[in-house]
């Protein structure tokens, strides 16, 4: 136990950053660090895709792990992973626009894609989560302050089963841009959080899916925490218009690769394809 | 093993308002409150300075009493009988976390744990760790994760049995005893 401090931080007080510097500061602090790591990666060092010590996201500095990982040999518990199947969710909880009596405000869309590993095999049967703000950028959340309004039509959370082709496909409204106080006039670009379940514990993953285009993305710390431009890209879903359905939704297409690790690889069983 | 051939998608913070997004009914009850052979497992999760963090999740994968890995379904209806050994826990606004599960068994020799994955606002990406039971000593003294490390090292990710069987268990993501993580 430690005597520091016993209790939170005021829930109100949580989402202003300490020292509220202005936009152009976090700007050159993302682009100190992402040229720090082009370097360190072109000597040679592996680097994780996602940076945990990025301090232009203020909220991490006292919550990112100053040690590295442990590299370990997955035991039977962490190879596989909770298991759900079609029957888990309804098939009405991938449509985000009824769930309430009329009809959320918004630009419709879908968002369809596949969960891939890394070897490239689809990852069946497995679960997706998603949340996000109305098309005001006001999320329902109750610490959620901003001034936009809620859509009583729109609460802005779904989930779906993957298919036996790794497929998802989820109907929702266009995110707004959300405003948040990391820095002065800090704005998030549109996006989904994506929670995803693969065929094992190990390549559990949460993260967030973008909007081609977004003028916000340079100036954002949470995007920018990826250090790879390549790797930012893989966020970043596709406007498909093969996807939009006439007078009805604008389609865009999204895929999910799940990570290894080698130990998660196994040899195709009979009748497997 | 053939070559990988897909880059992975990079993980990215859960953000602060995860809660109605990832929410579904007793999602921390692994097992029936109270039911024959449940046991609480429980804890704070602390940031650099020793703060509580109240906006985390605390997930959990275990193994069955018997040590098999369970393989049914039903985690979002749960029927307060079929076990499926993943549960969910939403830190408090006093950084607590709490789960209704079993003690998880193991294959013969091997030190029984929980697989455990934590999420906050505020850290970029999801970390990895394991939640020792402390009960079996030989077991924890094999266990070759356990035997690479330190003792303050080891001691982060071994939970205490409090008098009355339940667990108790803090994971600290920055500074003294700063939780051990994993990647695989």
């Amino acid at each position: 136990m430690t005597d520091t401090q016993s209790t939170a931080a005021a829930p109100e007080s949580l989402l202003a950053s300490a020292d509220f510097p202005p936009q152009a500061q976090i700007t050159r602090e993302i682009q100190d660090i992402h040229a720090e790591y082009a370097r360190r990666e072109a000597a040679g060092e592996k680097l994780p895709a996602t940076i945990y010590d990025f301090p232009p996201y203020r909220s991490s500095l006292l919550r990112h792990p100053t040690k590295n990982p442990r590299l370990v040999d997955p035991e039977s518990i962490e190879l596989y992973s909770p298991a759900y199947g079609q029957r888990d969710v309804a098939a009405i909880e991938s449509d985000l626009t009824l769930q309430h009596a009329g009809e959320p405000l918004g630009e419709r869309i879908t968002v369809r894609g596949r969960v891939l590993d890394s070897w490239g095999r689809p990852v069946a049967n497995q679960l997706l989560e998603i949340w996000q703000a109305n098309s005001a950028g006001r999320y329902i959340h109750q610490r959620d302050q901003h001034p936009a309004p809620l859509d009583p039509n729109f609460t802005g959370a779904g989930r779906v089963i993957t298919n036996d082709a790794g497929e998802y496909l989820f109907t929702t409204i266009k995110p707004g841009a959300y405003p948040w106080k990391n820095h002065q006039n800090a704005w998030r670009p549109a996006h989904i959080h994506f929670s995803v379940f693969g065929n094992a514990f190990t390549q559990r993953i949460v993260t967030q899916m973008y909007f081609p285009g977004d003028p916000l993305f340079a100036l954002d710390p949470i995007y920018n925490s990826i250090h790879r431009q390549s790797d930012r890209d893989r966020l970043v879903s596709t406007y498909d218009h093969d996807l939009t359905v006439p007078e009805f939704s604008m389609g865009y297409r999204w895929d999910i690769v799940i990570d290894g690790p080698d130990a998660t690889w196994h040899e195709p069983e009979e009748g497997e394809h | 093993m053939p070559e990988k051939i897909l880059q992975p998608t990079p993980g990215q913070t859960v953000g602060p308002f995860f809660a109605y997004g990832t929410v579904f009914p007793k999602m921390h009850e692994v097992v029936h409150p109270f039911s024959p052979g449940s046991i609480v497992l429980g804890g704070t999760v602390y940031d650099g300075n020793g703060a509580p963090i109240p906006d985390a999740i605390v997930e959990i994968f275990g193994a069955d009493s018997d040590g098999s890995v369970p393989h049914a379904r039903g985690t979002f209806r749960r029927d307060d009988h079929t076990f499926t050994g993943f549960g969910r826990s939403f830190t408090t606004d006093d950084g607590h976390y709490e789960f209704w599960t079993r003690n998880p068994g193991a294959e013969a020799g091997k030190a029984p744990f929980f697989a455990a994955i934590v999420f906050a606002r505020g850290l970029p990406n999801k970390l990895h760790t394991r939640i020792y039971l402390p009960d079996a000593e030989q077991a924890l003294a094999a266990d070759p994760l356990l035997a690479s490390l330190d003792a303050d090292e080891r001691a982060s990710l071994v939970a205490t049995r409090l008098a009355d069987g339940s667990l108790q268990h803090d994971i600290h993501l920055q500074g003294a005893g700063e939780t051990v993580f994993l990647t695989f």
